[in-house]
């Protein structure tokens, strides 16, 4: 098996996808001749031909429309947002129009888009291109939000999110996408969306997380390991929908739990997640969930980006606090 | 603003293209689509009929029996011509008041009505009838036509993309993006911009400093051409030439339509009083589409009374027949709205589709 970063297994995933079905194209800003700006359309050009893997002009939304027109003319449009701060620029292709094109039509019209894109913070970026917006999408009835965290997930997700025949908001953790490498088979595999997987076993308590806190949680798994409390951490890979039927074997097991997200704490993924167990298995809980977050203000600047970040220290003082609740 | 001669120049390039004056007369002989008589005349009918549709739409949502409804009288023409120049295969991207098109293009006017009502049954198009559902977001259909038009001349359709907006949804960013988007790809794709003067009640002089609306085609590198909106046989030439410069791979075109809605922005409570005065409704009404055409088409002895009212009475049993079909649709089900989210639905919806099939079955 091959060793490789996330964003190779995401190059790997497109390719595989780009030769099983002549309808998938892939688009967006700078990923024909530049293979996007973080590399992750490499070489697809020059294997695949402009007709496949091509440029648009600058314009978020026009490109979000242009994945609307595809779709509904027997394409399977994989269109590029360069970073997912420009969400903005394209919410309503993506959440009033893809997400509703089902029931607009009454099922006549579909919107097979997966929509790509780097998100997430910790690594320097200018102003706007760091940030964690997937609550927003998480929030539009209509679409799924997958978060991989590691080579292996973010091959077997993509192909699934691809193959998939609703929209699908694929989110790339910027900080994931060269940290380490990971086995990744060759060919085509898939991870079923709306599944969560453990990453580490532990009996003590549940701590759920996704995209890059998957990493920190583990690290703080190991510290509260060296202290006697084992960790069971669940990465949620799709954030919407939810896998309530793994999060509630774990904190059955458990009967505590932490929600850790990257995002600031108001109205997001962890809220949801809490609200979910509560409703569910709330009798099995000896003590509440607490949240891991960062703090409810506006994306820092790159200088301020480290303080602001949860960290795996914050991690593992929640944990403790659950603990010994 | 005092404008530049460089910019005065470009802008006095943009003439309206007019076929038939306000009397019926032709004052632009070698420019007339090639129409047999037949079609002719079905170009009256059509517009009749949308004329009495228009009226009796009008008094069905003022019994509360109709929904939502954009008036469309005075741009019949505009309407009409656009749809008559396309093919089957061609797609239309409407906007909300664009019912007319999408009918004669193979909607049936019971699903129209179910559209106006909020029925789902409205969005769900009939197989082989390329149309997208009306679009209520100003402007987010345009974007979607490059796409529409990309996937048409990628399978190899031998087909265009057409949609429409108003003078406001010119004003849009996807408006450029859309047109931007046709032209870098070389796309088979019309964009029409109903310019009725008024974006509910913003006048178009305010919508932009440019003096046509056609001329923004030019920013985008693609052909642009402001018609005369109430002649429906310059709008017809405009858009079959269009059609043929897309098929032949010249390009996308925007297409202005100088008209004017007769009555209020939609019929949920504007008045048009507040921002119009009835002699620029009077001078609009002498340039009537069904009036110019009706008088060409006397000339030619190719109309008549009796003919007309043949249509009127046809339009008038086919609303009642229509509304009577659309009367019988089944009643809306949230369990409907439910199963209808993804292909496959996820574990909270399956949870949510057993609470409310047990509601709906109390």
């Amino acid at each position: 098996m091959a060793q490789m970063t996330m964003i190779q297994a995401i190059t790997d995933a497109l390719r595989v996808e780009l030769k099983n079905n002549e309808d998938v194209l892939v688009f967006g800003e700078d990923v024909g001749q530049n293979g996007g700006v973080f590399r992750a359309t490499e070489g697809l050009q020059k294997e695949f031909g402009e007709e496949r893997v091509f440029d648009t002009p600058l314009a978020e939304s026009g490109i979000g429309g242009l994945a609307v027109g595809l779709g509904v003319t027997g394409f399977r449009p994989v269109m590029e947002i360069q970073f997912f701060g420009f969400v903005f620029e394209v919410f309503d292709a993506i959440a009033a129009q893809m997400a509703r094109m089902r029931y607009r039509s009454g099922g006549v019209y579909s919107s097979p888009v997966t929509i790509r894109s780097p998100f997430g913070g910790g690594v320097k970026t200018p102003e706007l291109h760091a940030d964690s917006l997937e609550g927003l999408m998480a929030q539009t009835p209509g679409v799924k939000v997958v978060i991989p965290s590691t080579p292996y997930d973010a091959k077997g997700l993509l192909i699934s999110a691809i193959r998939d025949n609703d929209p699908v908001v694929y989110l790339e953790h910027m900080k994931l996408y060269r940290s380490f490498r990971g086995e990744v088979p060759e060919g085509e595999y898939t991870i079923p969306l709306g599944k969560a997987d453990i990453k580490r076993e532990g009996k003590d308590i549940s701590i759920i997380t996704y995209g890059a806190m998957v990493h920190s949680s583990l690290k703080a798994a190991e510290e509260l390991a060296k202290e006697g409390i084992e960790a069971e951490v669940i990465d949620l890979m799709t954030i919407s929908p939810l896998d309530m039927e793994t999060i509630i074997a774990s904190v059955e097991k458990t009967n505590r739990a932490i929600v850790v997200q990257e995002a600031q704490k108001q109205a997001g993924i962890a809220a949801n997640v809490v609200a979910e167990i509560n409703d569910r298995a709330i009798l099995s809980l000896e003590a509440p969930v607490l949240r891991v977050t960062s703090p409810d203000t506006v994306y820092p600047f790159a200088s301020a980006e480290d303080v602001w970040l949860p960290s795996y220290k914050d991690i593992v003082e929640k944990a403790k606090q659950v603990i010994e609740f | 603003m005092e404008k530049t001669k460089e910019l005065q120049k470009i802008e006095s390039q943009f003439e309206t293209f007019q076929i038939l004056n306000e009397d019926g007369e032709v004052v632009n002989k070698k420019a007339m689509p090639k129409l047999s008589d037949e079609q002719l005349k079905e170009l009256m009918k059509r517009m009749v009929y949308t004329r009495i549709w228009d009226q009796r739409a009008i008094s069905l949502n003022r019994q509360g029996r109709l929904g939502f409804y954009a008036p469309v009288a005075g741009q019949e023409a505009s309407m009409i011509g656009t749809q008559f120049a396309l093919e089957k295969q061609d797609w239309i991207l409407p906007g909300y008041r664009d019912i007319p098109q999408i009918v004669f293009h193979g909607v049936p006017l019971e699903q129209a009505f179910l559209w106006s009502r909020g029925h789902l049954a409205g969005g769900q198009m009939p197989e082989g009838v390329n149309v997208m559902m009306p679009q209520i977001i100003i402007g987010a259909q345009i974007t979607q036509t490059a796409g529409v038009a990309m996937g048409l001349k990628r399978k190899n359709k031998d087909a265009v993309a057409i949609t429409y907006t108003g003078d406001g949804g010119a004003s849009q960013g996807d408006f450029y993006e859309g047109m931007n988007f046709a032209g870098a790809y070389n796309v088979p794709a019309i964009f029409v911009v109903q310019n009725n003067r008024f974006a509910i009640s913003v006048p178009v002089e305010k919508q932009s400093a440019a003096k046509t609306i056609a001329q923004k085609a030019v920013a985008a590198g693609i052909h642009g051409v402001q018609v005369d909106g109430m002649d429906i046989l310059a709008v017809l030439a405009m858009t079959e030439e269009a059609r043929k410069r897309a098929l032949e791979g010249n390009g996308p075109t925007l297409i202005e339509t100088l008209t004017y809605r007769y009555g209020p922005h939609t019929m949920a409570g504007d008045d048009p009083t507040r921002y119009r005065t009835s002699d620029l409704d009077d001078e609009w009404e002498k340039k009537d589409p069904l009036v110019r055409f009706r008088k060409f088409l006397e000339g030619k002895n190719l109309w008549s009374e009796e003919e007309e009212n043949e249509v009127v009475e046809q339009a008038k049993e086919d609303i009642k027949e229509a509304i009577k079909k659309a009367d019988a649709a089944p009643k809306q089900k949230v369990t409907d709205l439910i199963d209808l989210m993804f292909e496959d639905q996820p574990h909270n919806l399956v949870e949510q589709m057993e609470d409310y099939k047990a509601k709906e079955s109390k």
